[in-house]
């Protein structure tokens, strides 16, 4: 009977509820006054309403509440035999002359509480009695309702080992039996329930069998607290015989639901040793049922009770927990054809996650259930499901995490086969997340076996991949480069061989990495580099030519990628990395390769460096570096400083020239014990670079009307006081005085326009004259012909 | 007590991944008031992280810094001290110290940072302070050896600045602390 709304049912429930306290107030009248007939008679009339077809099992349980505390007055009635005067064997059979079946059977059950108490009968037969009748019901919810009351009513008499009325041989077996039978028979009356229309009559059902579920449930509570049902019992008997109904039953809510009831409410030592058992119910299964979800929660529980103790962990390997979980979920996945992928991919990560808590030390068990993933994904060459993805994510997660040291991770064979079904996008976030891991824990990736298996998973960030369209965000393309950039340092090895040998790899990877990556990865790989020829520079001598690993070799390697890069086009990178080989190479007493290195600086100078400002920083590491070369022969010197020099001076802006040139004259004076100092040439330079700043003065009258900044002049003073205190003989104190007159003159002849910065670095460099003058011995003396 | 952070040369990530962890968890938010750096950062991500740690940043260009619009230069004055910023690059003899006097005499600063070099030194002379704070990732330098990861930070207070130095040596942060007073006689006139 449809029910027409939730109004109509609260109104029905008052009814019901009206007409149990109405007989119910008759009752106790009767029952004061120990009137037995009019006692059964009001019972009866009272229980009768709950013969409603009218309510939903949620207000049904309303009603079945109320008549279930009047009952309990009954039964203590029936107890005293000394009120009523009726034996129990004679009120047993008084009952059942009950007008309708249901107050029949419920007057029946109280009735038989009484009975077994009384222990004029065995309890087995009474129970078998009532549960046998119980069947007069065959509606759904009232069945239901009644047999639960029996499992109530019953609960504290069924026979158990201590208890009182164990008897005969078995009594056990018999409490099991008759759990066992309400059991099965409430299920079957649940199941009855489903609806079979589609649509909402369908949902709407689903929903108020959900309600019910409880009461089915707990005759697997009950069977799980007879103490008598010991392993060998739950194995034998009950755990198949619950199967058997869940199975034969064909219903996709109850099967659901009762295996998840009984993997919660048996203990885990059980589901343990009867593994074969209970999954082998699996693949029998509805297709419909989400067997992932109890699968999981069956696997959650196991990895818990593994975590409890090294003697359970022992038994888990014995009866081969994994190799059953493993056969049971292809198995399911066989079976159920119409599976997504999605499906499938969640149980194998429940599976690893299993896995990886209960046998960490068993990679072999982690890669076979990468590969099983492999094979389910083999027809399906690029995840486009997002769901798919996310679970095939989370199976790749799940092993770095585990192993904080990726290292281990890397040691799985089907790792990077999984990572081949993801989309490219995916595959990039993927390889973010190992790098990400690497970096947090610091891990150093330490051999070239090791460094190959990497690059095979991140080369989607190494390199475009095939089909790979979509633009990507510029920012987003930084970041990744850059953690590759980064990662490159925690590739590394003590031993210089095989530190090498990575560099080698790391170049095979990171070559075809095309015009956008190179100028990230090139710096990283050409320091990695020379740091490794600084290691071997300390071994130079007791190495033997045999040794792969040389600096020479190095060098040449070194050429070749930088020569990659600055083909992207990138010529000021290229030329400060070429400068830093050039001073690794000085170091290494290379004459020949430090040389070669200069001339690519230098052509990439001439050819590619077009902005002046960026022409004024090549410059200044030019000289800086090659001011510090002791490598080069008288030839070799002369030809690079007088390309410096030739450079500087053609230098675009005036001022920029002038301080080039004065900052060559460094390259002919080098402190350093038997460095040159070659005292001409470097008032030449100075004396130029007076040159190139009177005729900037010049120039800034004409175009400006006015003086250029006095401080150039400025500048070459203080280059003329450093040379001049450096022991410089070419440079006089007359020479000095001359220039500091010619500043004020300068200075005096703009006072229109004063200059500031001028004025005070003129007063600090006089005030600076001032304090070497006051220093006394040799300096003071050189200083006094100075006058201020 | 003004604590002004001095740091740079980190090459992220041409030279190293990272700043070593010990350092990370000593420079927290919040106990900083100015931050100089030498520069060669050299990506943003570094200006990023130095700005959460003060938002008072100053930058000087290095030849590796991704953003090449930094400054050549920069002066600042805190309390009584004016300091000067540069890398050091454009200084030639690279580290040589009457070279960068000579700088510290045209910018007319009390104390000169730079670095470049990548080892930390503190120098003393009539013009005033020259302070390299190194290399915070201990990054590999063509000029220096065995580069160990370090910074500076100084204390100013009134005519008085303490310059502590941290040095990562074999995994252990070493600290060494400096003294300078500055005389009154050598404040600059035109502020």
């Amino acid at each position: 009977m449809m029910l027409n709304g939730a109004e109509d049912e609260e109104k029905w429930l008052a009814e019901g509820i009206a007409g149990i306290q109405h007989n119910a107030f008759y009752m106790h009248r009767a029952l004061d006054s120990n009137n037995l007939r009019e006692a059964l008679k009001y019972s009866a009339q009272m229980l009768s309403e709950l013969r409603t077809s009218k309510l939903s099992p949620h207000k049904y349980y309303e009603l079945y509440m109320r008549a279930f505390d009047e009952l309990r007055m009954l039964e203590m009635f029936f107890k005293d035999e000394g009120k009523h005067g009726v034996s129990v064997v004679d009120l047993y059979e008084l009952v059942q002359h009950a007008g309708n079946i249901l107050p029949r059977l419920y007057l029946l059950c109280t009735v038989g509480s009484v009975y077994i108490k009384s222990k004029e009968a065995p309890a087995k037969e009474l129970l078998k009695d009532l549960v046998e009748m119980c069947r007069g019901v065959q509606h759904p919810i009232r069945g239901l309702f009644l047999r639960s009351y029996l499992a109530q009513i019953s609960r504290d008499k069924l026979t158990d080992i201590g208890s009182d009325y164990e008897g005969d041989v078995d009594t056990v077996m018999d409490a099991v039996e008759f759990v066992l039978q309400n059991f099965s028979e409430m299920n079957k009356l649940w199941v009855r329930m489903q609806n079979q229309e589609p649509g909402r009559a369908r949902e709407k059902r689903k929903k108020e069998r959900s309600e019910l579920q409880d009461l089915v449930g707990k005759n697997l509570h009950v069977l799980s607290q007879i103490e008598g049902v010991d392993l060998d019992m739950y194995k034998e008997t009950v755990l198949p015989r619950v199967l058997e109904q869940v199975v034969n039953c064909k219903d996709d809510l109850a099967q659901y639901y009762l295996m998840d009831c009984i993997i919660q409410v048996f203990p885990d030592e059980y589901h343990l040793q009867t593994l074969e058992t209970l999954l082998g119910a699996c693949p029998q299964l509805q297709p419909t049922v989400d067997i992932k979800t109890v699968l999981s929660r069956l696997m959650d529980r196991l990895s818990k009770y593994a975590a409890s103790s090294t003697d359970v962990l022992h038994e888990f390997l014995q009866v081969e927990a994994f190799t059953k979980l493993s056969n049971t979920i292809d198995k399911v996945i066989e079976v159920q054809v119409d599976m997504p992928a999605v499906g499938a991919i969640t149980l194998y990560v429940s599976l690893l996650t299993f896995t990886l808590r209960v046998h960490p030390d068993r990679l072999d068990y982690a890669d076979q259930v990468l590969g099983a993933c492999v094979k389910k994904l083999s027809n399906i060459p690029k995840l486009e499901d997002s769901l798919a993805t996310k679970q095939v994510v989370a199976l790749l997660r799940a092993p770095l995490e585990k192993y904080n040291d990726i290292v281990t991770a890397l040691t799985l064979s089907n790792y990077p086969r999984v990572m081949d079904h993801l989309d490219n996008g995916t595959n990039k976030v993927m390889a973010m997340v190992i790098i990400e891991s690497i970096m947090k824990n610091n891990t150093y990736i330490s051999t070239a076996d090791k460094v190959e298996v990497l690059f095979e998973l991140i080369k989607g960030l190494i390199k475009d991949l095939d089909g790979d369209v979509d633009e990507l965000d510029e920012e987003d393309f930084k970041d990744e480069q850059n953690s590759v950039a980064k990662l490159i340092h925690m590739l590394y090895n003590d031993e210089p061989e095989e530190m090498w040998k990575i560099i080698c790899i790391v170049w095979k990877h990171t070559m075809v990495g095309g015009p956008k990556r190179l100028p990230f990865t090139v710096p990283s790989l050409v320091f990695s580099a020379l740091r490794l020829v600084r290691r071997l520079q300390g071994q130079e001598g007791d190495l033997v030519e045999v040794v792969p690993a040389t600096p020479k070799k190095i060098f040449q390697l070194l050429s070749q990628i930088i020569e990659a890069l600055s083909a992207v086009p990138s010529p000021e990178l290229a030329l400060r990395l070429y400068l830093q080989c050039a001073e690794a190479a000085n170091d290494c007493d290379l004459e020949h390769f430090a040389y070669e290195f200069f001339t690519q600086t230098f052509v990439l100078y001439e050819e590619e460096i077009a902005n002046s400002k960026a022409q004024l920083t090549a410059i200044h590491l030019i000289i800086g570096a090659l001011q510090r070369m002791t490598v080069f022969g008288v030839e070799n010197r002369d030809t690079l400083t007088h390309k410096a020099t030739g450079y500087s001076a053609r230098l675009l802006k005036k001022p920029d020239q002038c301080r080039a040139v004065y900052t060559c004259s460094h390259l002919f004076w080098v402190d350093d014990e038997g460095g040159i100092r070659d005292g001409e040439r470097v008032l030449l330079c100075l004396k130029r670079a007076l040159r190139i700043a009177s005729s900037a003065q010049q120039m800034a009258n004409v175009a400006r009307g006015s003086s250029g900044p006095v401080t150039l002049f400025v500048e070459i003073l203080n280059k003329y006081l450093y040379f001049f205190e450096k022991g410089n003989q070419q440079i006089t104190a007359a020479a000095i005085q001359d220039l500091i007159e010619l500043i004020n003159t300068e200075m005096q002849g703009d006072s229109a326009n004063p200059d500031r910065d001028s004025d005070v670095f003129l007063a600090s460099t006089l005030r600076y004259i001032q304090f070497q003058k006051q220093k006394g011995g040799i300096m003071g003396k050189k200083f006094e012909s100075i006058e201020l | 007590m003004v604590l002004v952070l001095a740091l740079g040369d980190l090459h992220i990530p041409h030279r190293a991944a990272d700043l070593p962890p010990k350092f990370k968890s000593m420079l927290v938010p919040g106990k900083i008031q100015h931050i100089i750096c030498t520069g060669n950062l050299c990506i943003k991500e570094v200006q990023d992280y130095l700005k959460t740690l003060c938002p008072d940043l100053h930058i000087t260009r290095g030849e590796y810094d991704e953003e090449t619009r930094y400054p050549e230069t920069k002066t600042l004055t805190i309390g009584q001290f004016k300091l000067g910023l540069c890398h050091g690059h454009q200084v030639i003899p690279w580290g040589d110290l009457d070279s960068l006097a000579m700088l510290q005499r045209q910018l007319d600063v009390d104390i000169l940072v730079t670095g470049h070099t990548h080892q930390f030194t503190a120098y003393k002379h009539e013009g005033g302070v020259v302070i390299n704070p190194g290399s915070a990732t201990g990054a590999y330098s063509s000029m220096t050896y065995d580069v160990n990861p370090s910074f500076v930070l100084m204390d100013i207070d009134g005519l008085r600045v303490v310059v502590y130095v941290y040095e990562l040596i074999d995994g252990e942060v070493k600290v060494d602390k400096i003294d300078f007073k500055k005389t009154a006689a050598t404040t600059h006139s035109a502020h």
